[in-house]
């Protein structure tokens, strides 16, 4: 890798950063060229992560595809940045996303607000930094660029329930913040670094009394992560707020816990890996055992819910669960099947917030709420929608709606012949098939109970809720779909059936990457033996 | 200085905390400021209290470790004060807007009669 292309890793963080800063002075008037940057913008992100899945997998073994040190000083003391095939996976995941729920939202729901577009976009630098960077601080800092975006999507379109969700919302992620900061603290003051994988070498000659406040700081930070990653009993805020906000930005928001999970599953296979000596696996049982607890409490909420936006948010914290647990179970071959599952359950969950603001179209109450926020905004002299809504409307509306909530089923719950199904069946062969002690034999079979009944709980709420809305026809409008509102719901199930399609090469790229994930060694010392491009004169 | 330091951290962790826990929104700003002055002054500590010391190494200077401060959570903490500011900016106008919708300060936007 050399010359122009090196540069290349910065750009999943700089196209949004120019993105959000050439929309921030343009007037609310401009809608289309606003959408048009952010389409743009977005483009030419999944085009890069395109590109980086490739490249990625071009690397013999598990050295980083690319490590990037900022300002070019020298490799322990600079921010760097490192793309192995996770980061490019979850960057595609990403990119894949944030089209996904753009073009859903210029339909209609940019409208209802101000600076959708410029939200949108910091919000997706500030998950693909998190995705990119190797360093603590920095992971920090992005964080809260991605936060400080999410409270503003939150909030986006107003209202007293999105003020309150919101409120929630922002106060638990500033104390989540909080924590964040004393783990990263305790694990400096320990260790004498910030970069991940210098982090890792170090750990192993600490002292007795440094290991321990470095795993106290360990075990702080994870507290952190695991409240992002809605992580039970830490989760309370998930099912609300995210029901609250509008539909393309709960698509978007299903990728945020995600990125709690990336973080936990990189650290702590970096850094708490074999090579840790006494420290080794620290913690396994807590997440395990965490893990079990969310997936419970998700069931439990699953069978509760009475909408279909409850029911999402509790699929959320369904896959959380079945991911953390799923982080020390089963190896690297459970590791690739935990992130196939990503993939699909994200993809699913995505789709499947937006296919519900269709669905809710259906009944008739639904479009005089909207009509109301509408008014209420324009009542405020911001916006004025002039234009009639974009685009053209696609025939067999209902047909369309029905088919694509059957297989979201298929996929939330599990049930074959989609990815949800492959995902499961893999996570589930992977934990049967590890050795483990005692404690965890027992967790395995908890683990492959609760599967099973979580995808039960699934099908059962969702086949409920839709008998109450397919099957009730006296109450049924005729809904109006647009293609820019169908065509996203469409092409993430398309995605789902199109990973299912090729669970082998997929499956395949991701065993390479959990291998990678597995023996860090490569990616420490890959990142570590990272030359600065100038030497000599003129450097600091 | 190490006690007093641990002591004021200490102290102000524990207000932020009870703070935070109130039903009030303004109560809740409160803490989650205070805690955010325990958590500045944690990072600021984490490099070990040093007095006289700087963090600079002059050109020409003897190069003992000792004698200079630990830069690294200086910048940390410059940081972490900026966002802290912006976030507690930022979640002031969100109070506002929940007291102007709700018409009460209450952290689930219901009046005490309500509860």
């Amino acid at each position: 890798m050399s010359g122009w292309q090196q540069h290349l890793i910065v750009l999943p963080i700089l196209v949004p950063f120019v993105a959000a800063a050439a929309l921030v002075p343009m007037d609310e008037t401009r809608r289309r060229s606003k959408a048009a940057i952010g389409l743009l913008s977005v483009l030419l992100q999944l085009a890069g992560a395109l590109y980086w899945v490739v490249a990625a997998d071009r690397v013999d073994g598990a050295a980083p595809a690319a490590v990037y040190l900022l300002a070019d000083w020298d490799a322990p003391v600079a921010i760097s940045l490192a793309l192995d095939r996770l980061t490019a996976v979850m960057l595609l995941l990403n990119a894949l996303l944030a089209c996904a729920a753009l073009i859903f939202a210029v339909a209609k729901w940019d409208r209802v607000g101000v600076h959708f577009h410029v939200l949108f976009q910091l919000l997706l630098m500030g998950i693909n930094g998190a995705f990119l960077t190797n360093d603590l601080f920095n992971l920090f800092v992005f964080f809260e660029v991605m936060l400080a975006a999410s409270y503003g999507l939150l909030l986006h379109g107003s209202g007293r329930l999105r003020v309150k969700a919101g409120l929630h919302y922002i106060a638990i992620n500033l104390v989540a913040s909080s924590i964040f900061l004393i783990g990263v603290a305790l694990m400096y003051s320990a260790s004498g670094t910030l970069n991940m994988a210098d982090m890792a070498r170090k750990l192993a000659g600490l002292g007795d009394a440094d290991r321990q406040l470095f795993e106290t700081g360990a075990a702080v930070l994870a507290v952190a992560f695991l409240i992002k990653s809605a992580v039970w009993p830490l989760n309370f805020w998930l099912p609300g707020s995210y029901g609250a906000a509008v539909a393309p930005v709960s698509a978007i928001f299903a990728i945020m816990t995600k990125v709690g999970f990336y973080v936990l599953l990189r650290l702590w296979l970096l850094v708490f890996g074999d090579a840790a000596g006494a420290s080794g696996s620290f913690g396994a049982p807590w997440l395990v055992g965490l893990g079990l607890a969310t997936l419970t409490y998700a069931i439990f909420g699953m069978l509760a819910a009475t909408n279909f936006k409850r029911f999402a948010g509790f699929s959320v914290i369904a896959s959380a669960g079945t991911l953390l647990t799923a982080i020390p179970l089963g190896g690297s071959s459970g590791t690739a099947a935990a992130l196939y599952y990503l993939l699909a359950s994200t993809l699913a969950v995505a789709a499947f917030y937006l296919l519900v603001d269709l669905l809710e179209r259906i009944r008739d109450y639904s479009a005089s709420l909207l009509a109301v926020t509408i008014e209420s905004f324009e009542a405020q002299g911001m916006i004025l929608p002039e234009e009639s809504e974009v685009g053209v409307a696609i025939p067999a509306a209902m047909a369309f709606l029905a088919l694509a909530f059957g297989l979201c089923l298929l996929v939330l719950s599990g049930l074959p012949p989609l990815a949800g199904f492959v995902g499961k069946f893999a996570l589930l062969v992977s934990a049967l098939g590890s050795e483990a002690g005692q404690f965890m034999q027992y967790a395995v079979w908890l683990f492959v109970v609760l599967l099973v009944v979580a995808g039960f709980a699934a099908t059962l709420t969702l086949t409920r809720l839709g008998i109450q809305l397919f099957w009730v026809p006296e109450r049924h409008k005729k809904p109006l779909l647009r293609l820019a509102e169908a065509g996203p719901v469409a092409a993430l199930i398309g995605l789902v059936v199109l990973l299912t399609l090729a669970a082998g090469p997929v499956l395949g790229y991701l065993q390479r990457a959990a291998d990678a994930l597995h023996a860090p060694a490569a990616y420490i010392d890959g990142v570590l033996g990272a030359q600065p491009k100038t030497s000599g004169e003129g450097r600091p | 200085m190490e006690l007093i330091l641990a002591l004021a951290i200490g102290v102000l962790t524990g207000s932020g905390i009870w703070l935070l826990l109130r039903p009030r929104t303004f109560q809740v700003i409160m803490g989650l400021s205070i805690l955010s002055y325990a958590v500045n002054l944690l990072l600021f500590a984490i490099g070990q209290l040093k007095a006289d010391a700087v963090p600079v190494i002059a050109a020409g200077a003897a190069k003992a470790a000792g004698d200079y401060a630990d830069p690294v959570p200086q910048a940390l903490v410059l940081t972490a004060i900026v966002i802290g500011f912006a976030m507690t900016a930022l979640f002031l106008v969100v109070l506002m807007a929940s007291r102007g919708l709700t018409g009460t300060d209450h952290v689930d936007g219901r009046k005490d009669a309500d509860l």
